[in-house]
C-alpha cells in the first residue's frame, strides 16, 4: 500500500451558484476525504473565490483529486501547496470557556502562552480568538478542556505559498 | 438581424439554429410550453416527439454518436427532468455530447415545492459535465452558446440548462454571435500533446518487442480523422491492435492486425496479448475495470503509454509510464510525424516471434460455439446478420447484456460511428431509442437494434415514436426469455439459483409490432433465420424480429471477475475447473 499523505490544495473558482456543491459533491461522490474546507470570495471584481481544501490520500488519489477538480468548468486554477514548495498555513478558532476562580485565571494564563486573545468576557466566561497551525489549535483546545471549555468554532485551514510569486 | 427583441424561447431556438442544430428530441409539459409554442411557429428546427423523456436522451445519444454532432433534448420540469437522468448519466459515462434543456418553474416559485418542481441542477450536477440555471433572460444566449461549447469541447459530455418559465417568456435584445464561440475563460482543454512526451513514446514504440495498441472511444470522439490516422500508424508500425467495446469501428475489424475486442468478453488473443505485451499503446481508452480484470495482475510486464484528452483519466486505475494529454487525432498525427521513415517492426525478429505467438492464440478460435440444427444459437443469428448486412450502410445499436457482448464479438465494424452501445453505464433500454436517433440522422441507412427481450421492454414505449416518424428501424431480438447475463452470473457464481432472472409474461412481439402497424417477424429454427433477416432488411418499415434463441447459451470467452487476463474461460467446459475467488464475488 502506498502511504497516505495530507495535502492542502487551493482552488480558484468562479463565485457562482452551486460551485461549492460541485466541489464537495466531487469529493463525496468519488469517496475522497475532506479534512477541512474554507471558502470566501477573494476578488470581488472578477467574482473569484478561493477554496482551501485539506485532504488526504495516496499519491495516486491526490493526483486524481487535483485532476478531477481541474476539469470542473468553473475552476480557474489548482495549486497543491503541499507539493509546490514551502507554504504557510493558518487556522482561526473562537473558543468559549466558562469558569471562575483559579480555573478562570489558569485559562487566561494558557491563552497568554498561546497568544490567544480574549475578545469577549463576562463575569464567568471568555471567548478566545486563536490562530495558528491546526496542531497548535488542537493543543490549545485540549488544554481548555478541563478549564471549562463550552464551545468551539473553527475555520479550517487557509494557506498560501511563501515567497513573492502569486498563484 | 442585430438587436431584435426576442423572447427567451425564441432565443433558445435561435441559438440552436445558429449552432447548426437541426433536430431536437423532446416531450412537452407545463414549464416548457413557451418553447413548444415557439417551435410551432418555425420550421428550421425539427422536433421528434418521444414517449418518455428517458428515450429522448438515448435518441440524442444515438444521433450524436452516429454523426459526431451535438444531440439536443428538450424536456419539462420535475418528472421530465428526472426521467432524463439515466440518459444523462449514460452520456457522461460514454463521453457523448448532449445538450439537455429542462423546463423549470418560474424563478419566483423556485424553492417553494411548486407543482412539477425539482432541484434539477442539484439532481443533475453529478451526472452532467456541467449544468446551468438561467435566472435572467439577458444571460440566456451566452449560457446557450457556452453550454454547447462545453458539451463538445475536450472530452464530450452532457450539459443541462435549466430554464425557468418566466425566463422563456421574458424578452431581450438578441444579437447573433458572429463567431461560433469565443474562448472560454476557464474551460480550455488541451488538444495538442507534449512534443517531448510524444518523442519519448515513439522511441518506446519503435523499440518494442511485444507491442500492442489498445484503443478506445477517444479515437472515435476525435473524429473520422482520428480513425484514419490510427489505421495509418498501426500499418506504419506493423503492430497488433485491440479495441475496447467503445472503440469498435475505430480500426477496421476486417484488418488482419485487429485482434478483436479486449476485456471481460473480449477475444482470447486480445486479452493474452494485453497480458504479455511489453509496450502497451493506449490511445483514447480509460483502463476500465471491464478491460483490466484483476488490476494487480494487469499486464504486469509492460511499459504503458496513455493518450487521453482528459487528464483525470491518466493514472486513475493504472499507473502509466508515458502519459500524453491531448486529442487522439492530434497526438496520432504528431506520432506519425515523429515515426517518420522508420520501418515497420524495427526489431523484426522479436516482432515476428510476437506475431507467431499471437497466431497461436488466434488458433484457439475462442469465439467458436457448438452449432445446432434445432436451436438457434445467438452467435449463429448474428453471424447471419453480419453476412446479410455486409453490403449495406448499416448502423448497429444494442441494449445491454449477453446479446450486447455477442454483437460486439460477432458483428464486424470497419468504420467509426456505426456502433452505438451503452458501455460505461450499461443501460438496459438504451439501444432502441438510440436506434431511432440514428435513423433520424441517417434516414436512408439500415439501423438495427440488436436487443434482448428484457432490455427492449425497458423502452418499448418508443415503438410509437418509430411509427409516428415512419422510421424503418429494425429491432433484432435475441429472445431467450431470460435476463441472460444475470442468469449467466447466477449460473457461474450463485449455484444456478436463478433468482428473478426469468422474464415471465412476455408479449407476443409479432402481434405487438402489428398492433402498432409495424412488421413483426419470428424465427424459431435455424433454417428460418436467413428468411427473417432478409425480410426484415428488405422492407422499408419499422420491423421487430423476434429470434427465439437457445435459452441456455452463455457468453464466452469470459474473464471471471477477479481474474487476470490470462485466466479466461473459453467455454462451458471451463466453468467447473476454475471457481471464482471470493475477491471476485464482490466485484460486479
Amino acid at each position: 500500500m502506498e502511504p497516505i499523505e495530507r495535502h492542502t490544495i487551493a482552488v480558484l473558482v468562479d463565485n457562482e451558484a452551486g460551485v461549492l456543491a460541485r466541489v464537495t459533491g466531487l469529493f463525496s461522490g468519488r469517496g475522497y476525504n475532506i479534512e477541512s474546507l474554507t471558502v470566501a470570495e477573494v476578488d470581488a471584481e472578477s467574482a473569484i473565490s478561493r477554496i482551501t481544501v485539506v485532504t488526504s490520500g495516496t499519491p495516486m488519489i491526490i493526483e486524481q483529486i487535483k485532476a478531477q477538480l481541474d476539469r470542473l468548468v468553473p475552476v480557474h486554477h489548482i495549486s497543491d501547496l503541499t507539493d509546490g514548495g514551502a507554504s504557510v498555513e493558518r487556522e482561526l478558532a473562537l473558543v468559549k470557556v466558562r469558569g471562575s476562580g483559579n480555573k478562570r485565571v489558569e485559562a487566561l494564563r494558557v491563552a497568554d502562552i498561546f497568544r490567544a486573545r480574549a475578545i469577549d468576557s463576562t463575569k464567568n466566561s471568555f471567548v478566545f480568538e486563536i490562530s495558528g497551525s491546526t496542531a497548535k489549535l488542537n493543543a490549545f483546545i485540549n488544554l481548555m478542556g478541563p478549564l471549562g471549555l463550552v464551545e468551539i468554532s473553527r475555520t479550517g485551514a487557509v494557506a498560501i505559498a511563501r515567497g513573492a510569486k502569486g498563484i | 438581424m442585430a438587436n431584435r427583441k426576442l423572447s427567451g424561447s425564441d432565443i433558445v431556438i435561435q441559438c440552436l439554429v445558429d449552432a447548426g442544430v437541426d433536430t431536437v428530441f423532446g416531450y412537452p409539459g407545463g414549464a416548457v410550453l413557451p418553447i413548444y409554442d415557439a417551435l410551432f411557429k418555425q420550421n428550421r428546427l425539427k422536433h421528434v416527439l418521444v414517449r418518455q423523456e428517458g428515450g429522448a436522451v438515448h435518441m440524442a445519444e444515438g444521433y450524436a454518436r452516429s454523426t459526431g454532432k451535438l444531440g439536443v433534448v428538450l424536456v419539462t420540469s420535475g418528472p421530465g427532468a428526472t426521467n432524463a437522468v439515466t440518459g444523462l448519466t449514460d452520456a457522461l459515462m460514454d463521453s457523448i455530447p448532449v445538450l439537455c434543456l429542462t423546463g423549470q418553474v418560474p424563478t419566483h416559485l423556485i424553492g417553494n415545492d411548486a407543482f412539477q418542481e425539482a432541484d434539477t441542477t442539484g439532481i443533475t450536477r453529478p451526472c452532467t459535465k456541467h449544468n446551468y440555471l438561467v435566472k435572467d433572460v439577458c444571460s440566456l444566449a451566452k449560457v446557450m452558446n457556452e453550454a454547447m461549447y462545453v458539451a463538445q469541447a475536450g472530452r464530450p459530455g452532457p450539459v443541462v440548462i435549466d430554464l425557468p418559465k418566466d425566463v422563456l417568456i421574458n424578452e431581450t435584445s438578441y444579437d447573433r454571435a458572429k463567431k461560433p464561440y469565443a474562448i472560454h475563460k476557464t474551460y480550455r482543454p488541451r488538444k495538442k500533446g507534449d512534443q517531448s512526451q510524444i518523442k519519448e513514446a515513439v522511441e518506446l514504440i519503435a523499440n518494442a518487442k511485444r507491442p500492442l495498441f489498445y484503443c478506445g472511444g477517444g479515437v472515435i470522439n476525435s473524429g473520422p480523422r482520428g480513425s484514419k490516422l490510427l489505421a495509418e500508424f498501426v500499418h506504419m508500425t506493423g503492430y497488433p491492435i485491440t479495441l475496447t467495446l467503445m472503440g469498435l469501428g475505430a480500426f477496421p475489424a476486417k484488418d488482419e492486425k485487429f485482434l478483436g475486442m479486449v476485456g471481460m468478453h473480449g477475444t482470447y488473443e486480445a486479452n493474452m496479448a494485453m497480458h504479455d505485451c511489453d509496450v502497451m499503446i493506449n490511445i483514447g481508452a480509460r483502463f476500465d475495470d471491464r478491460v483490466t480484470g484483476l488490476i494487480s495482475e494487469f499486464s504486469p510486464g509492460s511499459k504503458k503509454i496513455h493518450v487521453d484528452i482528459d487528464p483525470s483519466s491518466i493514472n486513475k486505475n493504472v499507473a502509466v509510464d508515458i502519459p500524453i494529454i491531448g486529442d487522439c487525432a492530434s497526438v496520432l498525427y504528431d506520432m506519425i510525424k515523429e515515426w517518420g521513415g522508420l520501418q515497420p517492426c524495427r526489431d523484426a525478429k522479436a516482432c515476428a516471434a510476437w506475431w507467431s505467438k499471437i497466431e497461436k492464440w488466434r488458433k484457439r478460435d475462442c469465439l467458436r460455439y457448438n452449432s445446432s440444427k434445432e436451436l438457434i444459437k445467438p452467435q449463429y443469428a448474428l453471424e447471419r446478420l453480419q453476412i446479410l448486412t455486409e453490403n449495406r450502410d448499416t448502423y448497429i445499436t444494442t441494449e445491454v447484456g449477453q446479446h450486447q457482448m455477442w454483437a460486439a464479438q460477432f458483428l464486424k465494424f470497419n468504420r467509426p460511428n456505426h456502433w452505438m452501445t451503452s458501455g460505461g453505464l450499461g443501460t438496459m433500454g438504451y439501444g432502441f431509442p438510440a436506434a431511432i436517433g440514428v435513423q433520424i440522422a441517417h434516414p436512408k441507412a439500415t439501423v438495427i437494434d440488436v436487443a434482448g427481450e428484457a432490455s427492449f421492454l425497458m423502452n418499448i414505449q418508443e415503438m410509437s415514436t418509430a411509427m409516428q416518424y415512419r422510421l424503418p428501424v429494425k429491432v433484432f431480438i435475441l429472445n431467450n426469455e431470460y435476463m441472460g447475463m444475470v442468469r449467466q452470473w447466477q449460473e457461474l457464481l450463485y449455484g444456478g439459483r436463478y433468482s428473478e432472472s426469468y422474464t415471465d409474461s412476455l408479449p407476443d412481439f409479432v402481434k405487438l409490432a402489428e398492433s402498432y402497424g409495424a412488421v413483426g417477424l419470428r424465427a424459431t429454427k435455424p433454417s428460418e433465420v436467413d428468411d427473417v433477416i432478409e425480410e426484415m432488411l428488405n422492407n422499408e418499415r419499422f420491423t421487430v424480429a423476434d429470434i427465439a434463441i437457445d435459452k441456455s447459451e452463455n457468453c464466452f470467452p469470459m474473464i471471471p471477475s477477479g481474474a487476470p487476463h490470462n485466466e479466461m474461460l473459453l467455454g462451458p467446459e471451463d466453468e467447473a475447473e476454475k471457481p471464482v475467488s471470493e475477491e471476485g464475488m464482490v466485484l460486479v
